[in-house]
């Protein structure tokens, strides 16, 4: 009960952050010089994709505890947040899409973020899939535990992809990466008010999809008692 | 020094029965040549469009025919319990792991030797210009693909969908290194040394195998626990 509640008052939070965040966006920030208007695209490509990342290795983390305890929740809440994660990298991938076409001409090109962000997003596809392929419980939390492992390998390629090759998506702009100076401070603020406002809008979706995902294995161990029986 | 001298039994054991059987390697063998010839009617085998696809080529066909060894890798311990028995042995699992590796990279090895031979015949591509450096990067690239290989093959081989699941996770994973070793081959290929922006990639192959075989070693009891 307390659960769903902190995810209904997390998603409200979410939603008036969300329309604060629209009204700076549109009718407060200005145009950028060189892009025009679609650079509005990227309050929420870059806040996905960062939600994207931050959930694999927070999915990581779970799967070891699994892994050092034994205990399902952890499994349930991995198996949660690689979903979630996966919503917010195809999203990542789509208003990116969207950018370049209007920026570059062409909706998709093999640089090595983009390549690598479409890599990520098949490893964790093939994670839910194998998830989907194993019935009992202990074996699939076991088994998608070490792939979540071997996956966010490529997740640390993801990130430092920009900065190891230079291509066509562009280099570091936070101000985190680069000390300062690459983008404007008031636009930089709505970026990370709506990295803010799409996490929380994760982690609803997380708590809602570990309940799911809880109970669904008791009806199974229900299921499994009643045959034994 | 133990985990090793286990692997190489474990190795020595399935590249016997691999030499009695030839289970895995007539298949691989037949498919990497039906996939050499097809390559042909697919494109215009001209000189500029192999430089373009030669390295593409060559490890796309290493990795589809090695996915049917990895697949039989553990497979083919599943008759008779000898899995089980396995695990039952003496042996550490992650001994048991690098063994299947250490036995899928000799038989990956063999099969891209002769891949390579018949590919230098039937598109008239000159390989032998740089040999060493080559078969290191040959070397790096089958040991990355051979260990994930093994571990996956460890991880489905329980599976009902065995011989789906294994290609649908198995080749995201390898992108990174099969790019590498993409870039790495046509540079040795055609321009016939390995300049400053190849390097990156080399060191990405040599961390991709380091990483992945810590990884698969630290996880081998994890994956193979029944």
């Amino acid at each position: 009960m307390l659960r769903e509640r902190t995810a209904v008052g997390l998603a409200i939070a979410a939603g008036a952050l969300l329309v604060y965040n629209l009204y700076q966006m549109f009718m407060v920030l200005p145009d950028e010089a060189l892009q025009g208007a679609i650079y509005r695209i990227l309050f929420f490509h870059v806040p996905a994709g960062i939600v994207g990342m931050i959930g694999y290795f927070v999915a990581l983390t779970f799967s070891l505890l699994y892994l050092s305890s034994g205990n399902l929740r952890w499994d349930s809440l991995s198996a949660s947040i690689v979903e979630v994660s996966l919503v917010f990298s195809l999203v990542n991938i789509v208003t990116g899409s969207i950018w370049a076409r209007n920026q570059w001409g062409i909706w998709w090109t093999w640089d090595y973020r983009l390549t690598s962000a479409l890599v990520c997003i098949l490893i964790f596809a093939g994670y839910l899939m194998m998830r989907r392929a194993i019935e009992e419980p202990i074996q699939r939390a076991r088994l998608s535990s070490a792939l979540c492992i071997f996956g966010c390998v490529d997740v640390v390629i993801v990130w430092k992809s920009i900065e190891w090759f230079r291509n066509n998506h562009p280099g570091p702009v936070l101000s985190i990466r680069t000390g300062g100076g690459t983008m404007d401070p008031a636009m930089e603020r709505i970026l990370w008010l709506n990295f803010l406002a799409i996490l929380l809008i994760g982690i609803s979706l997380v708590l809602v999809r570990t309940r799911q995902e809880t109970m669904a294995r008791e009806i199974d161990s229900l299921r499994r008692f009643a045959n034994a029986v | 020094m133990r985990t090793l001298s286990q692997a190489l039994a474990v190795a020595r054991k399935d590249l016997a029965v691999e030499i009695r059987t030839k289970e895995s390697t007539n298949a691989a063998g037949a498919f990497a040549l039906a996939i050499l010839v097809l390559f042909s009617f697919a494109f215009d085998p001209s000189a500029d469009m192999l430089r373009q696809m030669a390295g593409g080529l060559l490890w796309l066909v290493f990795a589809f025919a090695g996915a049917l060894v990895f697949n039989r890798g553990f497979a083919k311990e599943l008759p008779n319990e000898c899995l089980d028995a396995l695990l039952a042995s003496p042996l550490s699992s992650a001994s048991l792991l690098l063994g299947k590796a250490f036995a899928n990279v000799v038989l990956l090895l063999a099969l891209e030797i002769v891949s390579l031979i018949l590919f230098g015949v039937l598109y008239d591509v000159n390989w032998t210009a740089c040999p060493w450096s080559l078969a290191a990067v040959f070397f790096l690239a089958s040991w990355g693909i051979a260990i994930i290989g093994a571990a996956f093959g460890a991880l489905t081989v329980n599976l009902r969908l065995r011989e789906l699941m294994l290609p649908v996770i198995l080749y995201p994973l390898l992108v990174p290194l099969l790019i590498a070793a993409i870039e790495l081959t046509d540079a040795l290929l055609f321009e016939k040394r390995i300049t400053g922006t190849e390097l990156l990639w080399g060191r990405i192959l040599l961390a991709f195998d380091i990483v992945f075989t810590a990884l698969a070693m630290a996880l081998a009891e994890t994956i193979l626990v029944n």
